[in-house]
């Protein structure tokens, strides 16, 4: 009985002491579940061999995600010595203190000239501006087109089109085009439809698909120094992108009212409609047989220009943090080192994660390898995105109640949509003190 | 025998041979459950309140203010929230009636002898037995405009039964009474066959017609428990969350639980959905007040 005793003891130090010596070599980081998080896995798989430290990558449903990182946040929990948070909270982690201050490993390790300018503004600088970092950008990502190529082939189509609209049919360059080739192909019952774009109100899909016509028609969300957004958000030009995007709704497959980056690739997939914006981080199952039976078929553009030859693409993606109550800190930075090497963002790139690497994404093999890295390349140096603020999520949803009707069920003008958009805007500033 | 059973201690028991008194036996049982209640049920109850009057805010380190009323009168001075309130009180009304009479309904045409009725009610219960979230993915797929087999059976093309604005509550609606209804139906079941069968007899005698039969006998003897039903089907439909966020994202269809959940999880404004929290709350206990006394009065008569 007392050997027993003592066998079991022994056993339970044993597995004490392992548990304890384990913990130092490993590394936690939490992400979305899509499919870049599984080449971070490959990649950190790779770091393991090299340096036998364990990297898990951990995931959730993307719908999940921003809950429970902040549920973690929240209760200061170690249970994530990385992140790869959305651009979005960068104000609400850096100024709650959940993320590590990375401006020193930034300067010291050149990431401002090793990856591309509007990455690093976008996925790491809080507040705009300030020089101050709290990601090293991970992710890459931006708003695209994909299309049906072979749709857009057919010399009777051609010939259609130029009869009808006066110029030749092939991939749109501006919001005119997009909306012309939209209603051409708009043909409920041949069960064939204009364009897939994205409509969801219950987090921030709609937003993302209606800034793309917004920054492209030369409008803006609001200035981003003193937050002011009336005379922004409600311009001209930004009622005319509201217009254009109400438009194009119009061309949708049915039912067209809940949509995001899953149902914007089903539109291609299932061959419903002739073009479907999304990010560029889902077209790679675009490309693939076995997801796509018109993989061959499918093209891809970059978002077209509005009206005034402004071009812009709303951007998601994501930089990769350190959290502040991380046990592991030091290995953390060290991972970051290794991950911010040009080998690593290379291997990171041919892995199928999007790099925000400036000498990768210039290379040529990076740009040839395939169809939608040209244009993934040319909208990555102008992208522009979302409020930052702690707020975001508030503002989000003011949008989505404005916005959201006026878009799906019709309601109002665009101007007083967005002169009611403005109000609500400048009154959540206002309350956190933002704007006098 | 029964009551001595319940009110002491057997004396040959091992309880009562380690010294044990009745009231140890009791608190015993009762205490850990009462602790459990307090420290998981009344302290956070206690604690939001406090919340409510600060703008508080989860996911910042910055402390709590007291702002005093300022988050009550914010919510109920936003028209948005007002119409977030009328949006659910349309559908706990629709989706409660279309449940008790689709499952007060089926519990009359169950109540009889007909041949595998067990197989049958049991059959029936199945929706309810489902993940809410789950039926709602089902449905999401039946609703489809494009390929849902709803449109294709009733030959309604490319009907939009989510996308519609209009509709949307609706659709969602239906799918809770297609859900719930079987719970109607089993305590209905479980009243009408309580009814005592002489009754019915001494109508036929007296030559009543079927609909006296109903609202005379049937009726007033299972009041009592289809109040009951109705009282849970209204609660819960009052927080109904899972089904309606799974469907569709309609403003038409925002019910105050999605609102609340937006606020607190995704906005993070503890302070402000806490009080919200509290307005619901009240709400639910008023509702249910009035079912309560309702039910008391049925059964005194």
């Amino acid at each position: 009985m007392r050997k027993r005793l003592t066998g079991i003891l022994a056993g339970i130090g044993l597995s004490l002491a392992c548990t304890t010596s384990v913990f130092a070599q490993e590394l936690t980081i939490f992400w979305a579940e899509w499919d870049p998080a599984n080449y971070l896995q490959e990649l950190a798989n790779e770091y393991e061999k090299e340096t036998g430290v364990k990297v898990t990558v951990e995931t959730t449903p993307w719908s999940d995600f921003q809950t429970k990182a902040f549920t973690e946040f929240n209760a200061k929990g170690s249970a994530y010595d990385l992140i790869v948070g959305d651009s979005q909270w960068l104000g609400a982690a850096s100024e709650a203190g959940h993320y590590v201050d990375l401006t020193d490993f930034v300067k010291e390790n050149k990431v401002l000239e090793t990856m591309a300018p509007a990455t690093v503004k976008f996925y790491a600088e809080y507040p705009g501006n300030s020089g101050k970092y709290w990601s090293i950008p991970a992710e890459g990502d931006a708003v695209g087109w994909s299309y049906r190529k072979d749709w857009f082939e057919d010399p009777k189509e051609k010939e259609a089109f130029k009869a009808k609209y006066g110029y030749e049919l092939d991939a749109p360059k501006t919001w005119k085009e997009l909306r012309d080739i939209s209603e051409f192909f708009h043909r409920p019952d041949e069960k064939r439809y204009g364009v897939a774009i994205y409509t969801d109100n219950s987090y921030d899909a709609m937003a993302m698909g209606f800034e793309n016509a917004l920054f492209s028609y030369g409008g803006d969300l609001g200035n981003p120094e003193t937050y002011q957004v009336e005379g922004y958000i409600n311009s001209d030009k930004a009622v005319a992108a509201l217009d254009a995007y109400k438009e194009l709704y119009k061309f949708t497959p049915p039912g067209w009212a809940k949509t995001f980056f899953v149902e914007d690739n089903q539109a291609i997939t299932e061959g419903l409609a002739a073009m479907s914006m999304n990010y560029f981080a889902f077209f790679p199952a675009l490309l693939n047989e076995s997801t796509n039976p018109h993989a061959k078929n499918t093209g891809f553009f970059a978002n077209p220009a509005g009206p005034g030859g402004d071009q812009y693409a709303a951007l998601g993606g994501q930089g990769i943090s350190i959290v502040s109550y991380s046990e592991n800190k030091e290995e953390a930075f060290k991972f970051l080192k290794w991950f911010i090497k040009d080998e690593t963002q290379k291997r990171w790139a041919e892995l199928g994660g999007y790099t925000c690497n400036k000498a990768v994404l210039e290379s040529e093999a990076f740009q040839k390898a395939t169809p939608y890295n040209k244009a993934f390349y040319d909208t990555m140096f102008k992208v522009k995105d979302f409020w930052a603020v702690p707020e975001y999520a508030e503002l989000l949803t003011q949008l989505n109640q404005r916005v959201y009707p006026a878009i799906v069920g019709g309601e109002g003008t665009s101007k007083e949509t967005l002169d009611a958009l403005a109000k609500d805007w400048t009154e959540t500033f206002k309350k956190y003190g933002r704007l006098k | 025998m029964a009551t001595a059973v319940m009110t002491s201690l057997d004396p040959k028991s091992r309880a009562a041979a380690r010294g044990m008194s009745d009231i140890a036996i009791r608190n015993l049982f009762i205490v850990p459950t009462i602790v459990f209640l307090i420290v998981f049920n009344v302290f956070p109850l206690i604690y939001s309140l406090g919340y409510s009057f600060t703008d508080f805010r989860a996911s910042t380190n910055s402390p709590a203010n007291f702002v005093g009323l300022q988050n009550y009168r914010a919510l109920l001075n936003d028209p948005f929230i007002w119409n977030n309130f009328a949006i659910t009180a349309k559908y706990v009304i629709v989706s409660v009636v279309g449940q008790v009479l689709v499952g007060f309904g089926t519990a009359m045409l169950l109540n009889r002898t007909i041949p595998f009725k067990g197989l049958l009610t049991t059959l029936l219960l199945l929706p309810m037995m489902l993940s809410m979230a789950v039926v709602g993915l089902f449905w999401k797929l039946l609703y489809d405009p494009s390929f849902g087999i709803i449109n294709y059976a009733l030959g309604l093309g490319t009907f939009e039964w989510l996308a519609n604005p209009r509709m949307a509550l609706y659709a969602v609606a239906i799918t809770d009474i297609w859900m719930w209804s079987p719970f109607v139906m089993l305590l209905s079941l479980a009243g009408l066959s309580a009814v005592p069968k002489h009754l019915y007899e001494a109508a036929a005698i007296d030559r009543a017609g079927p609909f006296y039969t109903f609202f005379r006998i049937t009726l007033p003897l299972v009041a009592p428990i289809l109040m009951i039903a109705i009282i849970f089907r209204t609660m819960e439909a009052f927080k109904t969350f899972d089904l309606a966020y799974v469907l569709t994202s309609q403003p038409t269809t925002e019910l105050i639980s999605i609102r609340l959940y937006k606020m607190a999880f995704q906005e993070w404004q503890t302070g402000m959905s806490c009080a919200f929290a509290y307005i619901v709350l009240l709400m639910v206990l008023a509702i249910t007040n009035i079912y309560v006394k309702y039910l008391n009065k049925v059964k005194e008569r």
